[in-house]
């Protein structure tokens, strides 16, 4: 209820780049073959959940920059509540472009299938959190803002490019694909696509759902801890190990997936998709 | 902890790398009292200030608040705090009314929104964004907020600086109407006007230590009653001249000004009077002031509030 009332301060997010990525993502790769939007809408909504990396960051160290954290902190709100309050925002504001996406591929583009629904909601709604966490968590460590658009840039290339979501996974040289399984974003991409093309359901992808969870709730935690009002107060070092610490269970995770995982082998057969049956019939407009 | 003030502080000192903001800062405020920290910019007082909200930690020494430690009692002490931070700001999009509404959201005991607005001529701007406000409504909010938890303690850090005259005494009768409310109020400033006027005990600060408490007819009693008299004419003057006149205790110049220091006042303007016809030389003004909070800053330090 306090939580709803604070979110007030947040409500100021657009819904242009993710749409504008699915236009044209959409026109340039898709071509009006409708048996390619469901892959290319799960890049997009990928995309679109990626984006809470850089707005929750950007916003927390302005916040903090115009002493209106100060504020905040003379008052009885305790870090986590901040964050959470922030997070849960953005969550909203975040729906609401994941159903105008859907709603243009199934009417403007002629997607045939919604994907397995459920799937992509639990997908979305971790990614989200966990992109935006880990977004805090740049804020957290940096000190200007331009600390932070410098990291989030290097941090947001990685994801973008080597994720699957914008250059198809199987395409990328085999040592790229080697270090992107150890990414977040990978598991994102690939669950969505899963999710849209498969039509998995959540219980066939816990490999996913649970590298997300544990995503969220460490870069949470770890962003929770390093939480500063204060723009005088500067980072202090422990924080860089703190924020090192977040990475952690990806190292295990990727480990895990380069020897076990079927990632991969779903990745390439997703791929195809977007040309099978249909792609000798080109459909000309 | 029968008749214990209601904001102490002990000794504090504070410093941020090699700069002493705070060395030995000590007083206490009673309840329903108005207590001012007077001094210039760098004088310590938003750091006092700030260690009692909460915001920052001393180095050492102790503050306590209606018996309760800013640093280590979380949400209780808060509950009983309001404060008008110096340097802070709200997010440009957010509305008058729901910054009310979303900071009253955070405490169980709290003021309607509509009272506030009313009481701080914020009605007609109820609905206005924070980024269209003028500065004098910006502080005006900023009090509000003070007071959403309706509070025992208020602090108001520098509460009209950068604001026009006018707009400065629509704060003023807002924090004496506090003062009816016996809220215990502690309040920053670098004007004397502001000390004189609203507080009941003043503490004069500089370079990190109070240098004089008292109430303000106290200080200027214990400042010996020098009056000053400030004094312009056609030629300049040399100082040891004037300096040497009847009653004077001390002469300094201030642009075309010179200021006299007088402990007999009527016997000094004959001798200054009879010093200029001697000179050739002719007043161009006058004015004779009883000691101001102003002089006795100057005196206790040797520099103006202002500099």
């Amino acid at each position: 209820m306090r939580l709803a009332m604070r979110n007030r301060a947040f409500f100021f997010f657009s819904m242009i780049m993710p749409l504008a990525f699915l236009f044209s993502y959409m026109t340039l790769f898709g071509r009006g073959r409708a048996q390619a939007v469901p892959y290319l809408l799960a890049m997009v909504l990928a995309l679109t959940v990626m984006g809470s990396f850089w707005g929750l960051s950007v916003q927390l160290v302005t916040f903090r920059e115009q002493g209106i954290l100060r504020r905040f902190r003379v008052a009885p709100v305790t870090a986590s509540a901040m964050l959470a309050s922030s997070l849960l925002s953005n969550y909203f504001l975040t729906l609401p472009t994941i159903a105008v996406e859907f709603f243009l591929c199934r009417f403007v583009f002629h997607m045939t299938g919604l994907g397995n629904l459920i799937s992509v909601f639990v997908l979305v709604t971790l990614g989200t959190v966990s992109f935006a966490s880990l977004g805090l968590i740049v804020a957290s460590v940096t000190n200007t803002m331009q600390e932070t658009q410098i990291i989030n840039q290097i941090i947001w290339f990685i994801f973008l490019f080597i994720s699957g979501a914008t250059i198809p996974f199987p395409l990328l040289p085999g040592a790229v694909q080697a270090v992107a399984v150890f990414l977040p974003a990978t598991y994102l991409v690939s669950g969505l696509q899963r999710a849209m093309i498969e039509h998995t359901g959540i219980a066939s992808l816990g490999m996913y759902i649970a590298s997300l969870m544990g995503c969220a709730l460490i870069a949470f935690l770890v962003a929770a801890q390093l939480f500063r009002w204060d723009p005088e107060t500067k980072a202090p070092r422990r924080a860089k190990l703190w924020a090192a610490a977040a990475i952690v269970p990806f190292l295990l995770l990727g480990a895990w997936e380069t020897l076990n995982g079927d990632l991969r082998a779903h990745a390439m057969k997703n791929l195809r998709s977007m040309r099978e049956p249909y792609s000798l019939e080109r459909i000309d407009h | 902890m029968l008749n214990a003030a209601t904001i102490e502080v002990e000794n504090l000192a504070k410093r941020y790398g090699d700069v002493e903001a705070l060395r030995g800062v000590s007083f206490s405020v009673n309840e329903g009292e108005v207590f001012g920290l007077l001094g210039p910019n760098g004088a310590g007082k938003t750091s006092t200030v700030e260690i009692l909200e909460g915001l920052r930690t001393p180095d050492s020494g102790r503050v306590s608040v209606c018996g309760l430690d800013p640093q280590t009692s979380g949400v209780e002490f808060k509950y009983i705090i309001g404060a008008a931070l110096q340097s802070t700001a709200l997010p440009d999009k957010m509305r008058v009314r729901e910054a009310l509404e979303l900071f009253g959201s955070f405490y169980p005991r709290r003021r309607g929104t509509v009272e506030l607005m009313k009481r701080f001529g914020l009605e007609e701007k109820r609905n206005a964004f924070y980024s269209q406000l003028s500065g004098g409504q910006k502080q005006r909010l900023a009090l509000a907020m003070a007071l959403v938890n309706d509070p025992r303690v208020v602090f108001l850090d520098e509460p009209t600086a950068g604001l026009d005259p006018q707009v400065r005494r629509e704060i003023y009768d807002i924090i004496e109407e506090l003062k009816k409310e016996k809220k215990t109020i502690l309040l920053t400033t670098h004007y004397i006007e502001e000390a004189e006027k609203l507080c009941d005990r003043v503490a004069i600060v500089d370079h990190g230590k109070v240098i004089a408490e008292g109430t303000p007819r106290e200080l200027k009693q214990r400042s010996g009653a020098v009056t000053r008299i400030t004094v312009r004419m056609t030629k300049p003057e040399t100082n040891g001249a004037l300096n040497s006149l009847e009653g004077v205790t001390e002469c300094r110049t201030e642009a075309e000004d010179y200021l006299l220091y007088s402990t007999r006042v009527p016997r000094t303007i004959v001798a200054l009077v009879k010093h200029l016809e001697e000179q050739n030389n002719e007043l161009v003004s006058l004015e004779i002031s009883a000691p101001s909070l102003e002089d006795i800053f100057l005196e206790l330090t040797g520099r103006r509030l202002r500099d």
